[in-house]
């Protein structure tokens, strides 16, 4: 007999109990899903601005002379390029080209980086960067030592400016302050998972709580609303970005998943690297594309994909767009086969039902 | 909230036994754990259904769940409302939002079935 490992929680967790949140296991976590309603809070995101807990996020820091070396031969983007204040998207790679995981990495100052990770992927992460540091460098797991807010949409700006004395509109996107929210330290980074503008704040767990309950009581006239990871997830879909253990994991590579942009080669050497310039020289094999159902139905997670009556590929992620009236999602392809406009096929409940490859992101906010 | 005059399924079913018709439906209860629906899938009139086995799906923006039948019997009628407006099903899952209509072939499987009150209990739902 063994007893299920408890869940970990978030500073928040009563918090989202006592807002009727429906809570799920996500990845070892107890996390809030929805708590309205899914369709209603990626719209609140979409038209004005949601507030999501992303407490389970890990955190990983490097700090030393060499931390910049550790970190660039690490991960797949040029960290070497970055500013102080400035994030980064980037990849964390096994010798054979598959994803550790997709993380962002943030300068805050010559000799220390902040790297946000995946919550299921934190302790491998941390294992993994451990066991590359050969520099004068060192790997600190952080996660315990913070709590993250993400608020995002057209009015997230307005909502978190109430909040703090850092000028928000100095931060570009995809930079990152220092400052308080709340009179708690704060870091406060442009980047977010929804294809909105947004802000991702970073503090100590024992502020959190009060923080989320002031995010929402002066973003109450905008018609703030508290989002689950339902949410998270449409709005991400729609903006084209990769969920760690859907359109990327162990087996895939950067090439494959889309997003050879963050992925540097001139940068010098770096764990992956001979393993995608061989993928590169002989070409992939197969890819990752959009897609829109034709009929009706929605492909999902796992669902078979036939190109001309046969199999062919896979379904990574499928959902409604809420914000599109479309069924959407991710699949792999033969690479031949992943542009769009392409005809394609995916067997749902044993039925194949007609879709076809579109451009992505789905969805582009206007700027 | 839970009718008296129904009977529940621990898939969270309901089924309201007139003569021998049952309307078949999906709990308040069940609507709220699948979220928002956005698609409904019913057997065709004529199909006879079996206790247990599942009738059709429902489909929300988070996944696919089967529907079982909480009875046996034909199936005599289905919601068409359904096809249009399967957001109904998250308004009005008692009343308006009925699945389908059977003529039970075995009247006497009611008893399996649990009260409103039983019903309750078994989701822990506060009376």
């Amino acid at each position: 007999m063994s007893a299920a490992p408890a869940l970990k929680t978030t500073p928040l967790n009563s918090i989202h109990r006592s807002l009727g949140a429906k809570m799920v296991d996500f990845g070892g976590w107890d996390m809030p899903v929805q708590y309205t309603g899914i369709i209603n809070e990626h719209q609140a995101v979409r038209r004005a601005v949601g507030v999501f807990d992303v407490s389970h996020m890990g955190e990983i820091e490097i700090h030393g002379p060499e931390a910049a070396k550790l970190a660039d031969f690490a991960t797949t983007n040029a960290v070497h390029k970055l500013k102080i204040g400035q994030a980064q998207y980037s990849g964390l790679l096994y010798a054979h080209g598959g994803f550790v995981d997709d993380i962002l990495v943030h300068k805050v100052a010559e000799d220390h980086y902040f790297l946000c990770v995946n919550a299921a992927n934190q302790e491998k992460d941390f294992e993994h960067i451990r066991s590359l540091n050969r520099f004068d460098a060192r790997v600190d797991f952080s996660s315990d030592r913070y709590a993250q807010l993400a608020v995002q949409g057209p009015k997230a700006r307005d909502t978190v400016q109430k909040l703090t004395p850092v000028d928000l509109a100095a931060i570009r996107y995809y930079w990152f302050a220092d400052g308080e929210v709340c009179a708690a330290p704060a870091r406060i980074a442009r980047t977010g998972y929804t294809g909105e503008d947004g802000f991702e704040i970073y503090v100590a767990p024992a502020h959190a709580a009060r923080i989320w309950n002031e995010v929402l009581k002066v973003g109450a006239e905008f018609g703030i609303k508290p989002c689950g990871l339902g949410a998270r997830n449409t709005l991400r879909l729609e903006a084209g970005m990769a969920l760690y253990g859907h359109e990327i994991d162990a087996s895939i590579s950067p090439l494959e998943a889309g997003c050879e942009w963050i992925v540097k080669f001139d940068k010098g050497d770096f764990v992956g690297r001979e393993a995608l310039l061989r993928q590169k020289e002989k070409g992939i094999k197969r890819k990752l594309a959009g897609f829109e159902m034709r009929g009706r139905g929605i492909g999902r997670d796992g669902y078979e994909v036939l190109v001309s009556g046969s199999p062919a590929g896979w379904v990574t992620s499928g959902s409604p767009s809420p914000t599109l009236n479309r069924n959407i999602g991710f699949c792999y392809l033969p690479a031949q086969h992943a542009q769009p406009g392409k005809a394609i096929r995916i067997m749902i409940r044993n039925q194949p039902v007609d879709a076809v490859t579109v451009e992505t992101p789905f969805y582009k906010r206007a700027k | 909230m839970y009718p008296d005059n129904f009977r529940y399924t621990k898939e969270h079913e309901w089924v309201l036994v007139e003569e021998d018709t049952g309307t078949i439906g999906i709990t308040d209860h069940a609507q709220q754990e699948l979220g928002d629906i956005v698609y409904v899938d019913l057997p065709k009139v004529g199909v006879h259904v079996e206790l247990g086995k599942s009738l059709g799906s429902v489909e929300s923006v988070k996944a696919v769940s089967d529907i079982y039948a909480p009875l046996s019997g034909e199936v005599t009628e289905i919601n068409k409302l359904l096809a249009e407006a399967p957001e109904k099903l998250n308004q009005d899952p008692h009343g308006e939002a009925w699945l389908v209509k059977i003529h039970l072939s075995a009247p006497a499987e009611i008893q399996n079935l649990m009260s409103a009150a039983e019903y309750q209990t078994y989701i822990g739902a506060e009376k």
